[in-house]
């Protein structure tokens, strides 16, 4: 019997990967702090990406690859991506018939809508509930294996550590939360999936489940993260109980559109300027925009015109949820709204098969580096999270060691008290703003130098990444370098630690290992 | 505007629970779990009393109904601290207490294990092929919505967690099992479970319906999945 699979994370990649191993008859050990339903995938709204061109548009694979890597300004790699967008059709399908209840059009097809950045209706979507639609049919197919005993589950327990041997992964040490007791899994390999780092910051869009901790770990023993800078800001965000409310991309996909007060008149800055896409240009253009636009008045979004019918059967949840939330009836008054952290693109760096630099070691979701370059469309992260789970599942699987016995290792540090995570959270806001320049970067760094803990360790790393970085590309906005340079900087960011200091270098796109 | 929070406190399943009050500033607008989250970041947590208090211990994820982790007794009823708002509470004060009928883990955290087991006892998935029919669509996307943050459970009459009955949880999933299954051994296997589990322990309070934080058709799922199970419709 081979060894199992430990895969720390519940989220979408964390339940693609278990399904990936137990279908192939490996058992896989599933680790999360809380159950699945809890991840932050189930807040996903908007959608996920496939070309299966229902609508007549004509659209295809080719396209949906061309669309990924423009947005991506030349950091995705295009092989990766292209395995992406091939797979991207079946997968969906396959979620189809694992009972998913997608929006349907016609006759038997699957609907789908317009997306920020992409030239073809592509988005394939469950009212605005596609996350916990596409979570809940997973969940349950999961709980099959489970009941198989080919997946065994860790709810409730926390990554702590790796156990290596020679650098060689064997597997990790999980921590009950419930009890506190520490727990070695055994594992002929560890895939990681435990979300982005959204704990850096404290007030995103996403879970506050997703802290970082465990990529904070990983770093601190010397697994690179790349391109740690490139942090999409979503454009129509609201503040709600100290943190970032979500007024999902679905709403301008299905009509939505922004606008500025001038002259006593809406003025449609993002149609005016970009005829062809308008308020669906890519996230990192349109959030630039409206944080500009906002620096002088208040930016709206006006979803006051959108069919009452589309409304109900495709955007019920965001009515709901903005009437709850932020008391606002979006079909009566428009939505004021401004930028929030919203995805990492960067993360643990892996290569093609979603191997990381330590054998035996794995990541896929969106605590890894991977597909999306220096910036993510919309729809394109769940599609990323299924496909890179089962990925790295399959390249686990091919790789699995049976060396064994390894010792407990040490523990890293206690995790930071609340005061130096508050302090680290309010540096990384004020330092990694949509625009971002030297003297800010530098400023924030040297706040945190000499802070101890995990945490602020990879909050460095990211600081360095974006003091390297001197251009403007996708996320990373520099006013003090404001034009691409692809001399210099057509290349992934790497920051390691080598156990006494950060290193940052550039590295060539990979095109695997 | 200012006002009370009154929690329940307890440091492990052994230990003796106890209340400790705290002063909150904020808007009516605030959620009790942006407030739980507002005093947690507090350094250091001062209690009504003056004393010094540890943080909090309780479960919380997307802040926005989606994932069910903020299910706790609020004023008396289960709900979601995250859709609990402070305009809604009576004489400005809050409440809160963990849910009742789970074992007790610390504060407001208590061990759920149990719905996601039952669930896995009842065989509730899908050997095959989904069959979807186009009239059950939105009820098939009501019954993936369940958040099993176990407020139905909390005031369910016949549930308890050391019993057999799976409680409304089991009707809600249940039925996009039984509606989007083909005859099959397993779909025998999973009514016979459902009867016996769910069926006859049902004392039709329905007070799962009424509780229901996300306000899904307990009453029309519980109804459909019962003519499924039992009767095969
Ligand atoms: C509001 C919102 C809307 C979105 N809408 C869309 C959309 O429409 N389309 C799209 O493609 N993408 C969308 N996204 C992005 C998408 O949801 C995520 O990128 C994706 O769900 C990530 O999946 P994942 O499996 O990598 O991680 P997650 O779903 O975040 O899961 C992480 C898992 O790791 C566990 N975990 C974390 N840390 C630890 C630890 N230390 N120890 C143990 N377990 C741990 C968690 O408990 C959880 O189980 C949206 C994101 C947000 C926030
Ligand atoms: S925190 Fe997710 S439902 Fe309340």
């Amino acid at each position: 019997m081979s060894r199992p699979i430990v895969i720390v994370g519940a989220g979408l990649a964390g339940l693609s990967a278990a399904l990936a191993a137990a279908e192939n008859g490996i058992k896989a050990k599933l680790v999360s702090e809380l159950p699945s339903e809890r991840a932050q995938s189930v807040m996903a709204e908007g959608g996920i990406n496939a070309a299966l061109n229902t609508k007549g548009e004509g659209d295809s694979t080719e396209q949906h690859f061309a669309d990924t890597i423009a947005a991506a300004c030349g950091l995705a790699a295009p092989n990766a991506v292209r395995g992406l967008v091939e797979a991207a059709p079946d997968i969906v399908r396959r979620l189809l018939s694992l009972g998913v209840q997608f929006n349907m059009s016609g006759f038997d097809d699957i609907d789908l809508r317009n997306f920020g950045g992409q030239r073809k209706k592509r988005t394939a979507f469950a009212q605005s509930d596609t996350g916990k639609q596409i979570m809940a049919a997973m969940i349950d197919e999961v709980r099959k294996y489970e009941a198989k005993g080919l997946v065994e589950r860790y709810s409730h327990h926390a990554f702590m550590t790796l156990l290596l041997r020679d650098s060689v992964c064997c597997g990790c040490a999980v921590r009950d939360c419930y009890t506190g007791e520490l727990v070695p899994l055994d594992g002929g390999a560890v895939i990681v999936a435990t979300g982005g780092m959204h704990g850096l910051f404290g007030n995103t869009t996403g879970s506050l489940l997703n802290t970082g901790a465990a990529a904070a770990e990983l770093f601190r023993l010397g697994v690179p993260i790349a391109n740690a800078e490139f942090i999409q800001y979503h454009p129509t965000t609201a503040e709600h109980g100290g943190k970032r409310f979500l007024i999902s991309e679905a709403a301008r996909g299905e009509g939505g559109r922004l606008f500025v007060m001038r002259g006593g008149k809406p003025w449609y800055f993002m149609e005016e300027k970009y005829p062809e896409f308008g308020n669906l240009m890519p996230r990192d253009i349109v959030s630039r925009e409206v944080w500009e636009h906002g620096k002088s008045a208040q930016v709206f979004l006006d979803m006051r015109e959108i069919p009452s019918e589309v409304m109900k059967k495709k955007l019920s949840g965001i009515i709901d949820d903005c009437i709850a939330y932020l008391r606002i009836d979006p079909q009566k008054e428009p939505l004021p709204i401004s930028p929030g952290i919203h995805y990492f693109m960067g993360g643990i760096q892996v290569d093609g098969r979603h191997r990381t630099v330590f054998p035996g070691l794995y990541a896929a979701g969106e605590c890894c580096c991977q597909y999306h370059g220096a910036n993510r469309l919309g729809g394109n992260s769940l599609l990323g999270a299924i496909y890179g789970g089962a990925i790295a599942a399959n390249s686990a699987m091919d790789e699995l060691s049976d060396s064994a016995k390894t010792t407990m290792p040490a523990l890293p540090g206690a995790a930071a008290p609340q005061e130096a995570l508050n302090k680290l959270n309010s540096v990384m806001q004020s330092s990694l703003g949509i625009v971002r320049d030297r003297e800010t970067l530098v400023a924030g760094l040297a706040e945190l130098e000499g802070m101890p803990g995990n945490l602020p360790l990879l909050g460095r790393a990211v600081l360095m990444s974006a003091v390297r970085r001197e251009e403007s590309r996708g996320g990373h906005f520099r006013s003090d370098f404001p034009e691409r340079d692809d001399d210099r900087f057509l290349r992934a960011t790497v920051a390691r630690f080598d156990g006494s200091r950060i290193t940052v270098s550039f590295e060539k796109i990979q095109e695997g290992r | 505007m200012a006002f009370t929070v009154k929690i329940k406190r307890q440091e492990n399943a052994e230990s003796e629970s106890y209340w400790q009050s705290f002063l909150c500033d904020g808007n009516a607008d605030m959620s009790v779990a942006a407030v739980l989250n507002e005093m947690n970041r507090r350094v250091p947590l001062i209690d009504a009393d003056g004393s010094g208090a540890d943080p909090v211990a309780w479960e919380c994820g997307c802040l926005v109904r989606k994932c069910g982790a903020c299910a706790m007794r609020i004023n008396g009823l289960p709900r979601l601290a995250c859709n609990t708002f402070l305009r809604d509470l009576k004489d400005g004060a809050a409440t809160i207490e963990p849910l009742s009928k789970f074992p007790l883990v610390r504060d407001l955290v208590v061990d759920r294990g149990i719905v996601f087991n039952n669930l896995k006892t009842l065989n509730l998935w899908l050997d095959g092929e989904a069959h979807m029919s186009d009239w059950t669509h939105e009820l098939r996307y009501q019954s993936a919505k369940c958040l099993m943050c176990g407020c139905c459970l909390e005031v369910c009459p016949n549930f308890s967690p050391g019993g057999d009955f799976a409680g409304a949880v089991a009707a809600i999933s249940g039925f996009r099992v039984f509606d989007q299954s083909h005859q099959s051994k397993h779909l025998g296997e999973v009514a016979a479970a459902y009867r016996k589990r769910y069926f006859e322990g049902c004392g039709r309070s329905l007070s799962c319906h009424d509780i229901c934080p996300i306000g899904l058709p307990v009453e029309e799922l519980m109804v459909r999945s019962n003519a499924a199970a039992v009767w095969g419709r």
